[in-house]
């Protein structure tokens, strides 16, 4: 073939390959774009860790209150505390019923978390701090089982699984409702708000500098910021 | 406020500012001085000596001179730093599109590095194709790039009991506005097809909190996206590398970062950052939940505590605004606590669920003023005073304050953050 002939085809075939992929823009063809691959079901269960409300997601295996009082000792324990207390500035996770409605509420599983899942799910992805996922799932029973009796919602025999997993009253389970505002707080859709005379004089009732928690700004100021 | 030069070729600016330092206590930053040796007539060294070539700096930094402008934590806020968060510094910045590099951070469990070449994201649940796609599929997708700002619920959520940080990158920094490259999640979804009784969707991060969070489906096919790029260069690790989900006007808890699962179900998942977290308790010990959108909010970043005024004169009042209901429709200031209000000039683009830039040109003679700002955004929906949001939602709730701040202007040109009744 001569060169002007291959240079020729070549722009034949072109033509061809950019007329294609303009008739597919933005649209996929019947069955998708056909990118990516089949998810295996091993690689799916690897990966395939979340738990709902009504236990949905949750492995085989159990443990108990005793078993969970070792795990929580050795994992658990220098940080949230021997009793879910806190030690030092770490979360604290039991105690704290009846102070959601009080000045300073104190937010644990036993007094704020609505379903075991959510405290299930998220010890299971996510503790112990710093060494994410590395508990089995006896372990991860058992340490759910003992929060839950730091809380006083289960006694000192009882043992957590898929079985019993329905048995547990979370206190706080009906302490939530649906977003609300468009209701509650209708009377901020308020287009034409007051602009002249909205207020008496504003006196300042508090200050920033007063409490002087702001971390200390040691850069020289520039003229330009 | 003197406009005489100062003492051994100090500048007025430099002066000023001292001035302002001594005044303002042990916050205040030290004061520079300009050196004469490279002002006129005098030829600087800048101007004399060749500089760095091309391809020196192969992925450039600011100037070094810009150093103080930097993302800062709050270190007493939170347990660890890998725990924690670091704000964007408004009040140095400009314009609506927040530089990559300051983009705040809000990390549980530190900044994950993925390898591109090993990144995976799954979709799977109640799809008819369970998929497995790399960061390669996911760019071979249609995309789309749109400006959208993010706000952590937790933003000034240290100011619902009185006026608390001295700053609005620390009351105001949990927020950026970036434009983003990615695939509408959409797109996705019907790639692997849903079901009939598809309603929501849970999105889980591939950091070591492996972050989730439930979506109703209609949020999903309406405007997300899976993102890749921000300000056309890929994610940066602390945003998400390589793929975060973009979940425009939403809490940024949401927006989960390090992507690595898509799980289509028929009800929410009522995770931790759902429930335990990202919940809003009111004072009868009832909490909201699910409360997703971001309310319309604004702040003046110049002058603040933090971009104290320097000089008397005209004088530019700067801010942003934004709401999660749509478009910002208007921006209004007060000079004198919310008694009376002039609207301010937005300027630049005024996009969907994006932050707006707004000016308010004054000429400022040294009196004290109360200076605050008030978004309104195309709902109608107008910001409210700190005191009547605690009116409804009481002290307790963290979350969601969108408030109408005040900062003091005080007559040597210093800002402090005030309440005000
Ligand atoms: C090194 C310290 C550390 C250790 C050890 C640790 N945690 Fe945590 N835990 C944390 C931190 C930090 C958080 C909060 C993380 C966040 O919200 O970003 C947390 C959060 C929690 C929470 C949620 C608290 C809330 O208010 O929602 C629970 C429950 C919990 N941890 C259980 C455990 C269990 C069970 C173990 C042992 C298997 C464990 N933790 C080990 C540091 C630790």
């Amino acid at each position: 073939m001569s060169k002007s002939a291959n240079a020729a085809a070549f722009v034949v075939l072109s033509m061809l390959a950019l007329a294609a992929p303009a008739l597919a823009q933005g649209k996929a063809q019947k069955h998708g774009f056909g990118i990516g691959r089949a998810a295996t079901a091993a690689e799916i269960a690897g990966w395939d860790i979340d738990v709902r409300p009504d236990g949905q997601g949750a492995p085989p295996g159990s443990g108990s209150v005793k078993a969970g009082e070792e795990v929580y000792a050795g994992k658990c324990a220098a940080c949230h505390g021997e009793f879910g207390e806190s030690a030092g500035r770490w979360p604290q996770v039991a105690q704290g019923k009846g102070t959601l409605a009080s000045h300073d509420p104190v937010k644990t599983v036993g007094s704020y978390y609505p379903y075991l899942s959510s405290v299930f799910d998220y010890v299971r992805r996510s503790m112990p701090f710093g060494d994410a996922q590395s508990l089995g799932n006896d372990e991860l029973y058992a340490v759910v089982a003992y929060l839950l009796f730091l809380n006083d919602i289960v006694d000192d025999k009882f043992v957590l699984s898929k079985e019993t997993w329905s048995k547990v009253k979370m206190p706080n389970a009906g302490g939530f409702f649906a977003d609300d505002r468009e209701t509650s707080e209708k009377a901020f859709w308020n287009p034409k708000p007051c602009m002249t005379n909205c207020r008496s004089d504003a006196k300042i009732t508090g200050r920033a500098r007063v409490i002087d928690v702001t971390p200390e700004d040691k850069t020289p100021r520039r003229g330009v910021d | 406020m003197s406009e005489d030069k100062g003492p051994k070729g100090t500048s007025r600016r430099g002066f000023l500012a001292g001035a302002a330092g001594l005044a303002a206590g042990s916050a205040a930053p030290r004061a520079l001085a300009d050196n004469v040796k490279n002002l006129p007539p005098n030829v600087p060294d800048w101007t004399r000596a060749l500089g760095d070539g091309v391809a020196v700096r192969t992925y450039g930094n600011p100037s070094k001179h810009e150093k103080h402008v930097a993302r800062r934590d709050v270190s007493w806020l939170t347990a660890t730093p890998e725990s924690s968060v670091s704000f964007t510094p408004l009040h140095q910045l400009d314009g609506i599109i927040t530089p990559s590099g300051l983009c705040f951070e809000r990390h549980h469990s530190g900044i994950a590095e993925i390898d591109p070449q090993d990144y995976r994201l799954m979709l799977h649940g109640l799809v008819n194709k369970p998929l497995m796609l790399t960061l390669a599929d996911l760019k071979r997708f249609p995309r789309t790039n749109k400006i959208y700002f993010l706000e952590c619920a937790a933003n000034s959520g240290m100011e619902w009991r009185g006026a608390q940080l001295n700053g609005c990158q620390y009351t105001h920094g949990m927020v950026h506005c970036v434009e983003y490259t990615g695939v509408p999640l959409k797109v996705l979804l019907e790639e692997a097809g849903l079901k009939t009784n598809a309603k929501w969707i849970m999105a889980e991060g591939g950091d070591a909190a492996a972050m989730n969070r439930s979506i109703p489906l209609a949020k999903a096919l309406d405007d997300c996206l899976v993102a890749y790029r921000m300000n056309g260069e890929m994610l940066r690790p602390e945003q998400g590398y390589p793929a975060r989900l973009v979940v425009p006007g939403w809490e940024g808890n949401i927006w989960v970062k390090w992507l690595r699962r898509l799980k289509v179900g028929d009800q929410p998942w009522e995770t931790r950052e759902e429930t335990a977290k990202y919940t809003d308790l009111l004072a009868n010990g009832k909490a909201r939940k699910h409360t997703f959108v971001m309310d319309a909010k604004s702040v003046i970043t110049s002058p603040s505590p933090q971009a104290p005024l320097q000089q008397k004169g005209f004088t530019v009042i700067s801010g942003l605004a934004w709401s999660g209901r749509g478009k910002v429709k208007r921006v209004d200031v007060s000079l004198d606590g919310g008694k009376n209000w002039r609207s301010a000039r937005i300027d630049g683009l005024v996009l969907d669920k994006a932050c707006v830039r707004f000016y308010f040109e004054i000429d400022w003679k040294g009196e004290p003023l109360l200076l605050q700002s008030r978004a309104i955004d195309e709902s109608g929906y107008a910001q409210p005073t700190k005191d009547d949001l605690r009116k409804i939602r009481g002290v307790n709730s963290i979350y969601h304050n969108n408030g109408i701040q005040t900062w003091h202007l005080k007559p040597d040109g210093e800002v402090e953050n005030v309440e005000v009744g």
